[in-house]
């Protein structure tokens, strides 16, 4: 099991603010939306930098989404901001038809997903928005793992044309991905080769996946680990390629069952190759308050629930 | 500029076809269609500084026009193919299988003319702000229309819209509400009230003019006076007064034409009231 070295810790959504200022910084036409929680999504710095590329769009998230529709229509690469919630559910419909059916060039950007927003509870963590904006046509829908992917990712997807979901987070993690390492959109990244089973895992949950790994290797089982952090589109080739070569799959996320990652993975391969799998995601319930850690041990998307799941996937090979 | 004896001609012609169009299809929203015709045909033919034989998705450096209630698209596909965006003769494939002219407008088919689509109330105006913010960034001082229904200002949307504008300056739009006071379940004062329109838009700080959508008259004193107000820091709604299914008069003053076809006894009455114009049928 390759050794990861723990950078730093820092949350995603601080990627994502680094990232975006960047994006202003090569590109003029980048623009940013708001929904009155600059501060909480780290848009500070491109707001200070940029006042006149940055618009409060205050608490009135699908006039954002149409905000943000018109302001590409020109030819603008908007950028908005708010959490995972308000970014998804709350404006489907505005995102459905101004956005995603209009082929309009809107980089949806949320923070606060999943469940290790914490202690806001289940009205602010949502678990069904990776499912919500992958159904639509044509979105392009990316869980980025550490501060710099989601860095990376933020300045990847400024330079494509078309619609994006860029899902990321609040709690301070762990940092591992260095800052050289390429972000393609599409393209998943090999985090550890392997040969026993093969673990797709995305967002917060790569990390657990790798400590999984750690897990394992003592155990004389070697993981091959992939970080999926473009949901859709999913990198086939590499998910056919490694399932071909363990024979069975775990797939980790911090999103329910239905509509997540492991749906996506689980829809290909009964199609392509049926092949043992594993789910380690949300099974069908809302969260709660408590902390990061204490909430992903609570619902089984702890590193240990990982090492289960592998070895039950593993037990179901023939 | 055209004459008013013109307008009224190209108007004839839209009514025709929006009726052929719905007659031959047997579905579609007729009763808006038609008392926004007079105000579509003036915008298009006369208002807007636009190209629409060389159609731009971004339109940069043009006035833009788009249609939040997209339910009434037989108007708004017959202008914008009267006035040269497509060929008439496509008219003829309104709602059918592998059209470009859907039920409600869409750029997913890359119909000129058409920048966002609609259909789901209540989302044109944030659009039409959002490309006014745009071209304020860009330093194009032409300006971004939207037209809207009455119902459709139930939508909460709106609202956050309008507030929006009003606080960031558009000055560079313009609204116009169909005010026919219809919607699909009755008259709007039935349905949900929305009384006091003007003082609503003037509480939030708009500029607030009224217009009879179905007066070349009036039409022709309240753009050019709308005109007048842009770029002084408020947006700017025109309250349009409409009679749904105007032109046809079994089809007015009445709700039920929002969006039914007629029998064929009831087309060739409103043929006979929409006479044949010098531009043709499609």
């Amino acid at each position: 099991m390759r050794k990861y070295e723990i950078l730093g810790n820092k949350d995603t959504r601080s990627g994502f603010g680094a990232g975006l200022l960047e994006a202003g910084n090569e590109n003029e036409n980048v623009v940013a939306l708001c929904a009155d929680l600059t501060g909480s999504l780290m848009m500070d710095a491109f707001k200070d930098k940029y006042p006149e590329r940055f618009f409060q769009a205050v608490i009135a998230e699908a006039n954002l989404m149409g905000v943000a529709a018109g302001l590409a229509i020109g030819g603008k690469v908007p950028f908005t901001g708010t959490f995972a919630n308000f970014s998804t559910g709350r404006v489907y419909d505005q995102i459905r038809q101004s956005i995603a059916y209009s082929n309009t060039n809107v980089k949806i950007c949320a923070s606060h997903a999943g469940l290790t927003l914490g202690e806001d509870g289940a009205t602010h963590q949502i678990l069904e928005d990776i499912g919500l904006m992958k159904m639509l046509p044509g979105m392009t829908v990316i869980n980025p793992c550490d501060y710099n992917q989601t860095k990376a990712a933020t300045i990847a997807i400024a330079k494509m044309i078309g619609p994006v979901y860029l899902r990321f987070g609040r709690p301070k993690w762990p940092v591992f991905i260095s800052e050289d390492t390429p972000f393609i959109i599409g393209k998943a990244l090999m985090i550890n080769e392997g040969t026993d089973v093969s673990i797709f895992a995305t967002g917060h949950l790569v990390w657990k996946a790798i400590e999984a790994g750690a897990i394992l290797a003592e155990r004389g089982i070697s993981a091959e680990i992939i970080n999926i952090h473009t949901i859709k589109p999913l990198d086939v080739d590499a998910v056919i390629a490694s399932a071909k070569k363990t024979g069975c799959v775990v797939t980790a996320e911090e999103h329910q069952m239905n509509g997540g990652l492991g749906d996506s993975i689980a829809q290909l391969l009964a199609l392509k190759m049926p092949t043992p799998l594993e789910m380690v995601a949300v099974n069908d319930s809302f969260g709660e308050s408590g902390t990061p850690e204490e909430l992903l041990v609570k619902y089984h998307l702890d590193s240990q629930d990982v090492v289960e799941a592998a070895i039950r996937a593993i037990a179901r090979k023939r | 500029m055209k004459a008013v004896t013109e307008l009224q001609t190209i108007a004839t012609q839209v009514r025709r076809d929006i009726v052929r169009m719905v007659y031959d299809v047997k579905s579609g929203h007729p009763g808006g269609s038609l008392g926004c015709a007079d105000f579509l045909t003036a915008l298009y033919f006369k208002y807007l500084k636009h190209n629409p034989s060389k159609f731009e998705l971004t339109g940069n450096q043009e006035d833009v026009f788009f249609l939040s209630n997209g339910h009434i698209s037989p108007v708004f596909y017959s202008v914008l193919a009267r006035s040269g965006y497509f060929p008439v003769s496509e008219l003829s494939t309104f709602r059918k299988l592998n059209t470009r002219l859907q039920g409600h407008p869409t750029t997913h088919e890359g119909l000129p003319g058409v920048r966002v689509a609609s259909g789901s109330l209540g989302q044109g105006i944030s659009v039409a702000a959002g490309l006014a913010l745009e071209k304020k960034l860009a330093k194009d001082n032409s300006t971004v229309w939207v037209l809207t229904g009455d119902g459709e200002l139930q939508e909460g949307q709106i609202w956050e819209a309008v507030m929006f504008s009003k606080h960031y300056k558009i000055d560079n739009m313009i609204v116009t509400v169909d005010f026919n006071q219809a919607q699909i379940d009755g008259s709007t004062g039935d349905v949900m009230g929305i009384t006091e329109l003007s003082s609503k838009f003037l509480a939030f700080g708009w500029d607030v003019l009224e217009m009879d959508g179905n007066d070349f008259n009036s039409i022709d004193t309240v753009i050019p006076l709308a005109q007048s107000k842009l770029g002084q820091g408020k947006p700017i709604v025109i309250i349009m007064k409409t009679e749904m299914g105007q032109g046809v008069d079994f089809m007015m003053g009445s709700h039920a034409w929002h969006g039914k076809a007629p029998s064929q006894e009831q087309f060739d009455r409103a043929m006979a009231q929409l006479p044949e114009t010098v531009l043709g049928d499609y």
